[in-house]
């Protein structure tokens, strides 16, 4: 019989199915699904929380988190997450979304749910290229980056400019919690983490609309190692893409 | 009973509210528009949401959300409107969601006009959006017809775990008429959704899904779905049988059209034509039985629609080359009189005698 106890430091969260993930080696999916299901545990909303999963990386999203779960159409989350807030105001309504999703095909769901203000919360993961469908250029894609719809890179005079998503969701009155994060390093990991709290805080106390975008590497579709894909994102993807919060920040 | 004058779009918006709906998501399109304005004032008295989508692709995918999360919710519609709507439609299907979908039909192809039309029936009946599937449609003649229809619409969607369309047109939309709500459900009474999103609390959590990677589980998802179509086919049909017993002259007519069409008919009886009507108001289910049950005496058929020919295909099935069928078509918005169709059954009448 031992009297000592041991006080676990680290553990998979409650909110995180015990499975194995659909994501590449090296994606960033995996640890911003780790940080929404440690602060559904800390917020104690396991029980009245569902995710809208999108089309795209994530569309198996639902298969990893240990909540209530609904898989919308490509780019629709936000509108299937208002009509179930609508109906549940105490739930918390999450939609968790790619840049194929959310700045492509979806962005009229998007602006309005955020314009209504809607009670809402949505991830939004930019890896810079439809990642599903394999590397294809989407909104987001860098100026001269290849993808394999860009094999020269991409060219603003044929595709226009990448949407700066989060700034865009900023110059809406109805949002209260806009930012941009990543998740390269341990202390940018933490940062993301408090972000996504303050999101989700915006909803669980009924002020409003909340919107976190965050910067994720692709290896597979970029063509690189994980290594290469994170020092790839820092140098490439933050300069282009200011990591900050626009709306409810200390500084707003 | 109280009998009270409105018109078809707020009769339509005032009987989904008494069926239990608290819940409506839509996006302005003529010619329907009251139907949102009523709700935007009615919903809030009875503890509802009335909300406007940013389009019908939100609005429907609003619909969606709500039925997930286990309330009875609707949208309403015309043509245009429809055709975006069919991802959403084809969506729920696919996850297994009732809701209702209201068709105030105008003519087209495209934007077309806002003239009152019967062009969207194949659409409706057929599927409408991607995958195999079917919809129960159903056709109102009359606003109470329309009224009735749309509490038969919500439990049918519910008890299918299946969207319900009501394809209407603008005539059913605009006109008036006196009308009588003989029904008014409490939906906080209607039974829990076993499969509904409302969180995981004592309970492990669900899923709301159409995807299934696996080919051999999607097949079988598709057998489960058609097993529920083919349970609606046989338990959901609905038509009405106008003068049969001795008619020779049978007219097909669904909707506004079959409204017209009996006064053509009562006229032309007058004269001592023997005619009458097939009026299927389950659309989809498409009601063969009545076909089959007046053939014998019926010597040729007329379908009427306010369109090119849709519903005549599923007349032929029906007839199966066993009598002659007659079309008569009018797209694009514009509708019959009772002499028009009148005398589209004495020139029948004097070709058969010749």
């Amino acid at each position: 019989m031992s009297t000592q106890t041991y006080r676990p430091l680290y553990q998979r969260p409650k909110s995180l199915s015990p499975v194995r993930n659909s994501y590449c080696p090296g994606c960033h999916h995996g640890i911003i699904h780790r940080l929404l299901a440690e602060l559904i545990d800390e917020l104690q909303i396991q029980e009245r929380s569902v995710i809208v999963a999108p089309v795209g990386c994530s569309v198996l999203a639902y298969n990893f988190f240990e909540i209530d779960a609904i898989q919308a159409a490509h780019g629709r989350a936000p509108a299937v997450a208002t009509g179930i807030k609508r109906v549940h105001p105490e739930m918390v309504v999450i939609t968790y979304q790619g840049d194929g999703d959310l700045a492509a095909i979806g962005t009229a769901e998007i602006v309005h749910a955020a314009n209504r203000g809607e009670r809402i919360t949505t991830v939004f993961v930019n890896n810079a290229n439809f990642g599903m469908t394999g590397g294809q250029m989407a909104p987001t894609t860098l100026i001269g980056q290849k993808t394999e719809t860009t094999p020269e890179g991409r060219d603003p005079l044929r595709n226009g400019f990448p949407i700066r998503v989060a700034e865009m969701i900023a110059s809406l009155t109805g949002p209260v919690y806009v930012a941009r994060v990543a998740v390269y390093t341990p202390p940018l990991v933490a940062k993301a983490r408090n972000s996504m709290k303050k999101a989700l805080l915006a909803q669980i106390e009924g002020r409003g609309f909340g919107f976190v975008e965050i910067l994720s590497t692709c290896p597979t579709n970029w063509g690189l190692t994980p290594v290469q894909a994170t020092k790839w994102l820092e140098e490439n993807m933050v300069p282009y893409y200011p990591l900050a919060e626009f709306v409810g920040g200390p500084q707003t | 009973m109280e009998r009270v004058l409105m018109k078809g779009t707020e009769a339509c918006a005032e009987a989904a509210i008494k069926a239990g709906c608290r819940y409506f998501f839509g996006y302005p399109i003529t010619p329907q528009n009251e139907v949102a304005s009523y709700m935007s004032k009615r919903m809030p008295e009875v503890g509802g949401v009335y909300l406007q989508g940013e389009s019908e692709l939100a609005s429907i995918n609003m619909v969606m959300g709500a039925s997930a999360a286990g309330a009875r919710a609707m949208t309403s519609s015309s043509s245009p409107g429809i055709s975006l709507m069919q991802e959403g439609i084809s969506y729920m299907v696919g996850c297994q969601l009732p809701g209702v979908i209201v068709n105030f039909v105008r003519g087209g192809p495209g934007l077309g006009g806002i003239g009152p039309a019967q062009s969207d029936y194949l659409q409706a009946t057929k599927g409408g959006g991607h995958g195999d599937y079917n919809l129960v449609v159903l056709g109102p003649s009359s606003i109470q017809e329309l009224v009735d229809l749309m509490k038969d619409a919500f439990e049918i969607a519910d008890r299918y775990r299946n969207p319900v369309l009501i394809l209407a047109d603008g005539i059913i939309g605009q006109m008036m008429e006196a009308v009588q709500f003989k029904f008014e459900i409490d939906p906080t009474t209607l039974p829990d959704k076993t499969w509904a999103l409302d969180g995981a609390k004592g309970r492990t959590k669900r899923l709301i899904n159409s995807l299934d990677l696996v080919p051999e589980r999607l097949e079988q998802h598709n057998w489960n779905l058609q097993a529920k179509f083919a349970q609606a086919a046989e338990t959901e049909l609905r038509w009405e049988e106008f003068l049969l017993d001795d008619a020779e002259t049978v007219l097909v007519c669904f909707g506004t059209v079959a409204r017209i069409a009996k006064k053509a008919i009562e006229n032309a009886r007058q004269k001592g034509i023997k005619v009458g009507m097939i009026r299927p108001i389950s659309l989809w289910p498409f009601p063969q039985a009545p076909f089959q049950k007046f053939m014998a005496g019926a010597k040729r058929f007329l379908v009427v629609e306010m369109n090119a020919g849709q519903m005549l295909q599923d007349v032929r099935l029906a007839v199966c080359c066993q009598r002659p069928i007659r079309f008569s078509g009018k797209p694009g918005g514009t509708t019959f009189n009772p002499e028009m169709i009148e005398k589209l059954i004495w020139d029948l009448e004097e070709e058969g005698s010749k």
